[in-house]
Formats: C-alpha cells, sequence, structure tokens
C-alpha cells in the first residue's frame, strides 16, 4: 500500500471514475487551467482536456444550476466548490432543485451529481469562508452528505458518492488536504451508511466525523495511556445516511456517548444523534450525553481564538471525563 | 412518612402478582414481620411481609386483582396519616409485558404507557407530549422508559436509564442503594455490586394455622357453562408444557414391572415401624416413595437417563434432582427432592411428605420447584394402569407410574397365576437421548423394583 495524502486520494478517485465513466465530468472556478485551488484537481486537466474539466465563473448558482440541467441529459458532474461556504451562493440550485428533483418529478429524474470541496474551519479564513455545512444539507431530504476522516475512506467514498444517482454532498476537510495514509492500490469503494470503528473500547463511545474523528482518536489514545479510560470511537463517514446501528450497538456497549464534531452546537448533526440515541437507547445510558462542537460564535479570524473554537484533544477528554466521573 | 409496600418478585419468571387475600385491613396496627397479604405467584400463593411498624393506611388493590411486580401494594404510616397517590390502573398482566417486549410497539401506545406510569409519582411536563407527537414523524422504536423511582419520602432517585433497567430486572430496590455518579446518581455499576433483595416472604412456618388460602372445591350441583379465568399457575404451566411438546420430541416406552416383591416390601416396612418404638419408627412409605427411592438408584446404572438439553450443548448432571407431580387445587407442581440418590428410604419418605404438604397449601417457594434433573409423575392413586406424561422442560425423561393391580400373569412354571402388576412409562426428549437409553433405564428400574432389597445396596 501507498502512503498517500488525502489531497491524492480525492485525485485517484476522480482520474479513475473519469477513466470508467465517460459522463463524470469535472466542474468548477479553477478546477481545470489552474490546477484547483486546493490543487486536487492537478494535472487532470492536462490528460483529460476541456471536456472532461469545465473551468467556470465565479458564479456558484449558475454552474450548480448547470449540473443538475446536465445530470438529467445523462452527464455525471462532480461540483468543485472553492469552499463548501460558497454553496450557500448556490442554495436555491442546490437546496431547492438538487434536493427535491427526484420527489417532484415522481421519480422521473434523478441527479446524479456530487458536489465537493474543501470545508471547515481551522484555516484562519475568517466566518465566511469557513463553514461546516453538514447539518444544513442533511436537513435537506434527497441529499446524502459524506466526510470522509482519511485518505483511504475520502477515495473510497468519493468514488461511490460518483457512482450514486442522487445528490451527494462530499465534505473535505482542508487541514487534512497535506496528511498522509495508507491507500491500497487496487480499487476499492465504501459503501455509504456504513460507520467505520476506529477504536475499540468500554468505557464511552465517542462519535464523529471528519478531521475530528482523527482528534477523537487521538484523544482517546491520550485518555487510555493517561486516565486508564478505553474508549470506542466511531467514525460516521457519512452523516446522511446515518449508521444508527453500528452507534446504538457501541453505546449499548460502554452505557456512555460522547459525540464530537465542528458544526456549532445549535441545532448540529450532534444534536440528531444524541436525540437517536436518548429515544432508542435510552434503557442503555449510564450518564447524559456529553457534546463537543465549535463554540457558537461567527468562525473567528484570529489563530489562537480559532483553534480554540473548534474541538481538540483537550476539549473532547475534558469531556470524557465528565462523562465516566 | 408513609413507606409503599410493593408487590415483591417472587419467582424469576414473575412479571405481575394477584392479590388474593388481604391477611390486614385499612386501619389495621401492623409490625415487623407481619404477613399482610397473600399473592398469587404464577408458581403458588406466598405471603407478603411487611417491614415497619404502623398502621396500614391504604390498600391500593382489591382482593383479585393484578398488580405488576414493583407496583405498590399498600402504604404503611403513622394514625390518620393520608396516604401517597398510586395509579395502578396500568397493571395489565401479560398483555402489557408482551407488548413491551415487542420493542417496535406503537408509538402511540408507548406513550400512553409512559403517562400512566409516570402519573404514579410525578406529573411530566407537557414538553414530553408534545416530543413524543413530533417524534412520530422520524424515529421508530423508541427505547422503552422505566418508571421513575422515589424514595420513601417522595424524593425522585437519581439513577441513570441503564441502572433504572437492571435494578427493574434484578429486583432491586433503588431506594436501597447509594450512587457514586455525580449527584449521587445510581450508575450501572452500583446495581450491579448490590445485592438483590431478599424474597419478601417465606413459605411455611407460622402460617400453618392460615395456610390453607383456597377452600376447597365446591362440587357444581349442576352442570353449567362456565367461563374460568385462568390463574397465573394454569398460564404457567400451559406455557411450560406447550413449549416441552412443540421443543422434545417425545418418544414413548413402557414396561410391566411385578408390583408383588415392592408391596410386600411396603407391608412389612410399615408393620415393623408401627410396632418400633416412635424414635425409631413412627412413619409410613408409600408406593410413591418406594418409586421414587427406586427412580433415583436406577440413575446410578444408566446415568445417560439424568441429562438436559442445553441447546449448544447437552448436560449430563452430577446430582438426581428428582421431581415429583403432586396434584393440588387447579393445577400441578413438581417439588424437587435433590441430590435423591445421595438419600435414603427415610429421608425421601419424609422430604416428600413436607413437599407434598407445602404443594398442597401452596407454600413451596421458587427454588423447592426449580432445577429438576427426572421427574416422576404417578396416577395410580386414580387406577390409571398406563400413560405418559409430557417431559418437563428440559429434562431428558419422565416416568409415569401406574396403578399395581391384580391380573393374570404366566409364571415361571408356565401357569397362569394371579400377579400383581404395575407399569411404568417413560417419555423421552430425543433430542437429548436415545430409545435405548430410556429402554435400559426402564430395565434397571424394573430390576430394583422387583427386588427391591437393591435399593439398600
Amino acid at each position: 500500500m501507498a502512503l498517500i495524502t488525502y489531497r491524492e486520494a480525492i485525485k485517484q478517485a476522480l482520474a479513475e471514475e473519469i477513466e470508467r465513466d465517460e459522463n463524470v465530468v469535472i466542474m468548477g472556478e479553477e478546477v481545470a487551467q489552474y490546477n484547483g485551488a486546493y490543487k486536487v484537481t492537478e494535472g487532470l486537466w492536462d490528460k483529460y482536456g476541456d471536456k472532461r474539466l469545465v473551468d467556470t465563473p465565479i458564479s456558484e448558482a449558475a454552474f450548480s444550476g448547470l449540473a443538475i440541467g446536465a445530470s438529467a441529459l445523462g452527464i455525471r458532474p462532480v461540483v468543485e466548490l472553492m469552499f463548501m461556504s460558497f454553496s450557500y451562493v448556490a442554495i436555491d440550485q442546490l437546496f431547492n432543485n438538487a434536493s427535491f428533483c427526484r420527489y417532484m418529478s415522481g421519480g422521473l429524474m434523478n441527479v446524479p451529481i456530487v458536489v465537493r470541496g474543501p470545508a471547515n474551519g481551522g484555516t484562519n479564513v475568517g466566518a465566511t469562508h469557513s463553514h461546516t455545512p453538514e447539518n444544513m444539507v442533511a436537513n435537506h431530504p434527497g441529499l446524502k452528505v459524506v466526510c470522509p476522516s482519511n485518505a483511504y475512506d475520502a477515495k473510497g467514498l468519493m468514488k461511490t458518492a460518483i457512482r450514486d444517482n442522487d445528490p451527494v454532498f462530499v465534505m473535505e476537510n482542508t487541514l487534512l488536504y497535506g496528511e498522509k495514509w495508507e491507500v491500497p492500490e487496487e480499487e476499492y469503494t465504501i459503501d455509504l451508511g456504513v460507520a467505520n470503528v476506529l477504536k475499540e473500547g468500554s468505557d464511552v463511545t465517542i462519535v464523529s466525523h471528519g478531521r475530528c474523528a482523527m482528534i477523537s482518536l487521538s484523544a482517546a489514545k491520550i485518555l487510555k495511556e493517561k486516565h486508564g479510560i478505553d474508549a470506542e470511537v466511531v467514525d460516521l463517514r457519512s452523516i446522511r445516511p446515518l449508521d444508527e446501528e453500528t452507534i446504538l450497538n457501541s453505546v449499548k456497549k460502554t452505557n456512555r456517548a460522547v459525540l464530537v464534531e465542528e458544526n456549532k452546537p445549535f441545532c448540529g448533526v450532534d444534536a440528531q444523534i444524541s436525540h437517536m440515541i436518548q429515544y432508542k437507547a435510552f434503557d442503555y445510558l449510564d450518564a447524559p450525553i456529553h457534546r463537543v462542537s465549535a463554540v457558537d460564535a461567527p468562525q473567528i479570524y484570529a489563530k489562537d481564538l480559532e483553534n480554540w473554537q473548534i474541538p481538540n484533544e483537550e476539549r473532547i477528554i475534558e469531556s470524557v471525563l465528565k462523562c465516566v466521573s | 412518612m408513609a413507606t409503599l409496600i410493593d408487590m415483591p418478585k417472587l419467582s424469576d419468571t414473575m412479571t405481575v402478582g394477584t392479590l388474593v387475600k388481604w391477611l390486614k385491613n385499612e386501619g389495621d396496627a401492623v409490625a415487623n414481620g407481619d404477613m399482610i397479604a397473600e399473592v398469587e405467584t404464577d408458581k403458588a400463593t406466598m405471603e407478603v411481609e411487611c417491614f415497619d411498624d404502623g398502621v396500614l393506611i391504604k390498600q391500593y388493590c382489591k382482593e383479585g386483582q393484578e398488580v405488576p411486580v414493583g407496583g405498590a401494594i399498600a402504604a404503611v404510616g403513622e394514625k390518620g396519616e393520608e396516604a401517597p397517590e398510586v395509579d395502578n390502573s396500568d397493571a395489565g398482566g401479560d398483555a402489557e409485558d408482551e407488548k413491551k417486549e415487542d420493542d417496535g410497539g406503537d408509538e402511540k401506545e408507548a406513550g400512553k404507557d409512559d403517562e400512566a406510569k409516570s402519573s404514579a409519582k410525578e406529573s411530566k411536563p407537557d414538553e414530553d407530549k408534545v416530543k413524543g407527537a413530533s417524534d412520530k414523524k422520524s424515529d421508530d422504536t423508541p427505547a422503552e422508559v422505566p418508571a421513575p423511582a422515589t424514595t420513601d419520602d417522595g424524593e425522585r432517585i437519581k439513577a441513570s436509564p441503564v441502572a433504572r433497567k437492571i435494578a427493574a430486572e434484578k429486583g432491586i430496590d433503588l431506594a436501597t442503594l447509594k450512587g457514586s455518579g455525580p449527584g449521587g446518581r445510581i450508575l450501572k455499576e452500583d446495581v450491579l455490586n448490590a445485592e438483590p433483595a431478599p424474597a419478601a416472604a417465606e413459605g411455611g412456618g407460622s402460617g400453618a394455622g392460615k395456610a390453607a388460602a383456597a377452600e376447597p372445591a365446591k362440587p357444581v350441583a349442576t352442570l353449567e357453562e362456565l367461563d374460568l379465568p385462568v390463574s397465573n399457575m394454569r398460564k404457567s404451566i400451559a406455557k411450560a408444557l406447550v413449549s416441552s411438546k412443540s421443543n422434545a420430541p417425545h418418544f414413548y416406552l413402557q414396561i410391566e414391572v411385578d408390583g408383588a416383591p415392592l408391596a410386600a416390601l411396603r407391608k412389612e416396612l410399615n408393620a415393623k415401624l408401627a410396632e418400633l418404638p416412635k424414635e425409631h419408627g413412627g412413619t409410613k412409605f408409600t408406593v410413591n416413595d418406594l418409586t421414587l427411592k427406586a427412580a433415583a438408584e436406577a440413575v446410578r446404572r444408566v446415568p445417560a437417563i439424568n441429562r438436559s438439553w442445553e441447546g449448544d450443548t447437552i448436560k449430563q448432571h452430577a446430582n438426581v434432582h428428582l421431581a415429583f407431580g403432586v396434584a393440588i387445587d387447579d393445577g400441578l407442581v413438581t417439588p424437587v427432592i435433590r441430590a435423591a440418590e445421595t438419600k435414603g428410604l427415610r429421608e425421601i419418605g419424609a422430604e416428600a411428605k413436607v413437599l407434598i404438604k407445602k404443594a398442597r397449601d401452596k407454600k413451596l417457594a421458587p427454588d423447592e420447584m426449580s432445577g429438576s434433573t427426572l421427574t416422576v409423575t404417578n396416577l395410580g392413586m386414580f387406577g390409571i394402569s398406563d400413560f405418559y406424561g409430557i417431559i418437563n422442560p428440559n429434562n431428558a425423561a419422565i416416568l409415569s407410574i401406574g396403578a399395581t393391580i391384580k391380573k393374570p400373569v404366566v409364571n415361571e412354571n408356565d401357569e397362569i397365576v394371579i400377579g400383581q402388576t404395575m407399569k411404568i412409562g417413560l417419555s423421552g426428549d430425543h433430542r437429548t437421548i436415545d430409545g435405548a437409553v430410556g429402554a435400559q433405564y426402564l430395565q434397571a428400574l424394573k430390576e430394583i423394583l422387583e427386588t427391591p432389597a437393591l435399593m439398600l445396596v
């Protein structure tokens, strides 16, 4: 297995899907000639040309609508948003049209598009570029939301997302692009809606996704070494569909849950999961469900303050200690 | 401060008890140790003991009413004190339990259930109803919500849901525990560390006089159509036997035994024992005592008969825990003589006598009628010469002892003479044993019964 970056894994997934299916087209701002704002599509234009990689104007609403229209004619567009925060600009196309097309056409029209790009904070780019919009997207029936936490998942999930016949949002984490993981050479896909138990444990279940899953994993290691607490870490991989079974099985085993995400706490993904756990596993709980989210304020620009705003190992450990006390 | 007396959990399978009879009325003074009521479980009728001194200020149920385990049946307090409000109206018995086991139940129903329960001690805020309504749209399988527990003085006990669940399963009163969690919350570990509460009442003892709760069945003068209520015991018998007959593939064997030697031995023994001074004699053996002894003895020769079907394994037991059927009003119980193969005839006879008395008084404790490895049933006293019982669940076999009757038999000299014969049937569980094992066992039993001196060996 090769040790490759998260960025490279996504690029491999895109390239392999372009090769596999002639209908797969990548579109977005600077995805082609400039090789992508975050270099995810680096080299693809050189190799596959204008027909497969389409540079668009700065017009998220327009090219998202173009992708939806193209998908109705059999194209499978992968739309790159320079920041997932810019999905808000295309809100009518993505959340009014893409999500409801299948429903409102009585099943006659499906929208096999992937909307992908960097999300989350921690890069000191201010409030309007640092959204963690998985809760907002997941709130729309008809949209699927995927949040890979590592290169292996990023590649496997991206391929599944491209092959899916409904709109799928892939939330890539900006801070993970340069990190490396082992990824096999041979082709593989990862089903949506199947969570991954990153670490087994018996004392408490930490449920997380995206980069926070990796932070949770390292917090779990510290908890084990310093505090003797054996935490189980569940990486959701996809928010919608949500793998309730894996979460419930883990909580039934450990009787305690700490939910970690970079979302703002109010109406967050964790709020949904927290409700689900208490509703379906109430009798198995031995403590209230704890949540570690971003501090509830517009994303802070100042570096030190932003690092304090989003979850880190210390805050997870503190929360787990409270939960198991 | 008033104390609630709850329906005790008197056996593993008990989920609901019927209050058969009040032994103390409202206003009566009660003291620690007094029996206040008789309760019929699925297996027996037992007395409920009071652990407080004071006055029985309130009975929460009528005689004949079913109350779920843990539901309040009475309150004890000071004279003139007002009893706490308790709502036992959701005492739905088995139907409710079945509904709860099916955890994919209708949410409307589940919501109603929660409300009824919580109204016992706490008024729940309205948001719960609102939440329940909104949940209907999204989720389909809610967790069950245990009833909130309270202390004697009505304060809510802080306990985690899983702690409540385990406490309810084990019959542990949360009020007796100290919580180690934040704010004194009782946690799973606290419940697991706690010893289960002792059973509230024990059969027998001083209650001999008031023991016979149920009067002997009156003969019905004319035939009439009756819709009889199904008692807990009937339900329990029905469940156990349906399970046995539908799960265990029964096979049947029968052997005819010369009953003369056993009858002669019994006559001789009883005559001699009657002559002896009381400390040495003073007892009489029944045919049942002798067959029980012989049945246990024969297991020594064919231990394979003494097995249990355990699903993945078959357990061959190291002792013969010999159950025997005792017909009682409205049912049948099977008390157990433990390690019968280690006991002499006198011990078996004495133990059987005590157990039969307890059975008839419905005072058998749950552990006196569980854990059998082999069962003997006898309908000889009714003149039944041959029959086959249904296997006691998980035993490998049941012996059915018929009446000893006089009939013509062919003796060694090929002459037809008057003989005394006894037919013994064996129903075997073919999952556990095969016909040959049953046959060998009956052969051994026949030899012992026909040469009863072998029981001395």
